[in-house]
């Protein structure tokens, strides 16, 4: 068994494919049309430039009655909804603040790890981190 | 006032929250616990960190304003004017509980 997928629910499928893609990187794998209108019902999905054949990322539309309170209580404390690996957090929060990203806690080391937590647009908090 | 201000401070897991506020002012409350569990060794639930939160913004040593979808916490420290006026100027003092 491998972990294949996860998923993050979007205001919208257009904007977190714009983000995602063309604010922190990634490139887009799959998209199949699902229902109307069909630029916000896709299966849609991204992967790492530096490893295409690696776990995807869904951009879920958040339709769902229930994601709406639950996303609220995450973003009010802060708290992420999934967290990417970078090389180095201090440089990719430079790369990203001069690109107009914010973040809701700077890069801060905790130990073995360093994190930082940003802001996707689309209802998310993302954490980044890296190891040592 | 002054009564919930020492409650406040009676507590070591209160003031070491009061350290992280004053060493970076707008902490989400996921920031607090991450700091609190990763430099303090502090194995709390949010929700105890939170009540914690609560007490300090009921004696006004931390105040939280919304930004975007987010909480930020700050420390006030005015109120810790009230043990300097009240045994470090006495002249200054006005009547205390």
């Amino acid at each position: 068994m491998r972990i294949h997928l996860n998923s993050v629910f979007v205001d919208s499928q257009v904007k977190a494919l714009d983000f995602y893609t063309n604010v922190l990187g990634f490139v887009k794998k799959h998209d199949v049309p699902l229902g109307e209108p069909s630029e916000e019902n896709r299966w849609l999905t991204v992967v790492s430039p530096e490893n295409p054949e690696g776990a995807e990322l869904l951009l879920e539309p958040s339709g769902h009655p229930a994601v709406g309170p639950y996303r609220e209580a995450l973003a009010d404390d802060g708290i992420p909804a999934t967290q990417f690996a970078v090389d180095d957090v201090h440089a990719e929060y430079k790369r990203l603040r001069e690109l107009g990203v914010r973040f809701t806690q700077e890069p801060l080391e905790m130990g073995p790890v360093t994190t930082a937590v940003l802001d996707d647009t689309c209802g998310n908090l993302i954490q980044i981190m890296h190891e040592g | 006032m002054s009564d919930e201000l020492f409650k406040a401070l009676a507590d070591p897991t209160r003031r070491k929250i009061l350290d992280e506020l004053s060493e970076r002012s707008g902490q989400t409350l996921f920031e607090i616990c991450a700091r609190l569990v990763s430099k303090h060794a502090v194995s709390m639930s949010r929700q105890a960190i939170s009540q914690h939160l609560a007490v300090l913004e009921t004696a006004g040593l931390v105040e939280s304003r919304r930004e975007g979808r987010q909480k930020f916490h700050h420390m006030n420290p005015a109120p810790l004017r009230h043990i300097t006026e009240r045994w470090l100027r006495p002249d200054e003092r006005k009547s205390s509980p």
